[in-house]
């Protein structure tokens, strides 16, 4: 059965003890949904459900916000061994099933979108990470090499944008080799460095590649 | 009684202002010149210092914010050692304070006696002198002290001016931001809660006398930022730092509240504000992550010390009872081999 916990004009940490409450009482396939009024605790909900390694979705209403917990297998605290038993192979059954994320990976390879215009470019490239942070679902990762780099060190116009996905758990990655050569390893603001192998790691692991 | 009032909503350093949110604003004000300003807010710094004459400095500090325990007496102690606590970190002696008080005019006077008594003892543990202050009716109970100390222009004690090589000690454990959480809703054990309270009463007076024989090159008070975002302000975006998870100093059971949740939202505005510059490795638990970024009301200090007088003053520390290892180290500002670089905060299991 699904419930809904309304947890809006309450302060952390009450709507994760009302959430943690009600998921003890609901059954597999079940969903919960936490309505909240602030974006904090969405965020503290989400890791909350990545701790407890439930799927979970977020999504706005009715000018507030809410958290979806996707209940896929029976919480109980300590299962005794006897339940595990029974669980396991039931669990690994339903693994195919199980609504995983896509892993989609964004490349941003230039400062700018498209051929022609740059200063269109540059307009265009902002209005893409701001698309991007608004999807209800974020990709995985993005990667960010050559003149892309410029995107996600000081001076760029897109960082709030940068900074939303990283905060909706996408993983924001810029070439190391790219920052030293536009001398801008000390510049970065949002996200983590990486190599030439985890590029190419990231993108041979992808569902899906976006190029813009 | 005290049991009636509304204290303990989001109480203490929780209360305060986002970090992300402050910075947009700060950037903004107008600021005047002057050469005697020795610190301004130009440096994120605990304390303004002013330079009277060129042996002497005034250190000048102001805090306050709402109950994060129900007893009154207590929340006044509590409140006085974290304003006081400012000067300390700047290496400065305290002289006089202020009170500063928003008290709901219906209330019980007496709980605001309670409050005031709690400080004012604070005060004189501190050695100041209690000089005045001033009330507020409000709709809430606020109180904090504003703070006059001294120090010697040459000996301040400022944030950033850790270099590679120092050696991190902080003086307090962390976890009360998330024991007070736990405590609002009632889960957090007496044990637990007592340990709290102990910690964000004690003054860092006596963590900074210990350290004044050493080579102190950075200090701040790890307060409502918590460990990782008053780390980061003290390598200035300039070095990184290894930090030595199992090495930190907890409060009890704080560890298995975060496990619970218990968490608060001030510790997630950190951590989006400063995650981006951590790395932590695997193994690095998620309950520790989160004392990492937990809101500490009152927390210890956190010195950045020369190499050479790290375990002597790890030792000093520790004879006064508090449990203040070594945390980890400040390092150069792209130590590939180490994983760090600039301003990169690594933490390892």
């Amino acid at each position: 059965m699904n419930q809904t916990v309304d947890a809006r004009g309450d302060q952390c940490p009450i709507p994760l003890v009302k959430a943690k409450k009600a998921l003890k009482e609901l059954h597999p396939s079940d969903i919960l949904k936490v309505l909240v009024d602030n974006e904090i605790a969405v965020q503290n909900l989400l890791k909350m459900a990545g701790q407890m390694q439930i799927y979970a979705e977020r999504g706005k209403e009715d000018g507030g916000f809410y958290v979806e917990f996707h209940v896929e297998k029976e919480i109980s605290p300590e299962p005794s061994a006897e339940e595990t038993q029974c669980l396991l192979p039931e669990a690994k059954k339903e693994e195919p099933v199980k609504p995983r994320k896509k892993n989609t990976v964004v490349v941003i390879s230039s400062s700018f979108m498209g051929d022609g215009s740059e200063e269109l470019g540059k307009i265009l490239m902002k209005g893409f990470l701001y698309a991007l942070a608004q999807l209800d679902e974020p990709p995985a990762c993005i990667i960010f090499y050559n003149g892309g780099v410029k995107l996600t060190t000081e001076g760029s116009a897109s960082i709030e944008d940068l900074k939303e996905l990283k905060a909706q758990g996408v993983e924001i990655l810029s070439c190391g080799t790219c920052l030293d050569y536009y001398r801008l390893k000390d510049k970065l603001i949002v996200g983590e460095i990486t190599n030439m192998y985890t590029i190419v790691e990231k993108q041979a692991a992808a569902d899906m590649i976006i190029r813009p | 009684m005290s049991g009636e009032i509304q204290f303990c909503r989001t109480g203490g350093c929780t209360a305060k202002l986002g970090p992300g949110i402050l910075d947009h604003v700060l950037k903004k004000i107008p600021r005047s010149q002057d050469d005697h300003l020795l610190v301004g807010y130009d440096s994120a710094d605990d304390a303004a210092v002013y330079r009277l004459t060129d042996e002497l400095a005034i250190v000048q500090t102001l805090d306050f914010f709402p109950p994060m325990v129900e007893d009154p007496y207590i929340f006044g102690q509590i409140a006085a050692a974290n304003a006081l606590s400012d000067i300390y970190a700047m290496g400065g002696e305290v002289k006089s304070a202020l009170n500063i008080v928003c008290f709901p005019e219906q209330m019980d006077l007496n709980i605001l006696g309670r409050i005031l008594q709690g400080g004012a003892e604070k005060v004189q543990e501190a050695g100041g002198v209690l000089a005045g202050g001033h009330s507020i009716a409000d709709a809430d109970v606020k109180y904090g002290l504003s703070v006059t100390g001294t120090v010697h222009p040459d000996k301040i004690w400022k944030n950033n001016g850790a270099r590679p090589g120092d050696r991190l000690i902080l003086t307090k454990p962390l976890g009360v931001g998330i024991i007070t959480a736990a405590s609002r809703v009632k889960e957090a054990s007496k044990k637990a809660v007592d340990a709290a309270v102990c910690s964000m009463t004690a003054l860092n007076r006596y963590a900074a006398q210990a350290a004044h024989g050493c080579r102190i090159h950075g200090c701040t008070d790890v307060t409502g930022f918590g460990l990782l975002c008053h780390l980061n302000e003290m390598l200035g975006g300039t070095y990184g730092a290894k930090i030595n998870a199992s090495a930190l100093p907890v409060l009890p059971e704080a560890a298995s509240y975060a496990e619970e949740f218990l968490i608060t939202a001030a510790a997630q505005r950190n951590r989006n504000f400063v995650g981006d510059k951590v790395f932590f490795e695997d193994g690095v638990s998620f309950a520790m992550e989160e004392l990492m970024f937990d809101p500490q009301t009152s927390g210890g200090l956190l010195f950045a010390v020369d190499k050479e007088d790290a375990q002597m003053l790890s030792g000093k520390l520790k004879e006064l009872g508090m449990p203040a290892g070594i945390i980890g180290e400040v390092t150069e500002p792209s130590d590939q081999k180490k994983g760090c670089t600039a301003g990169r905060i690594h933490v390892f299991a």
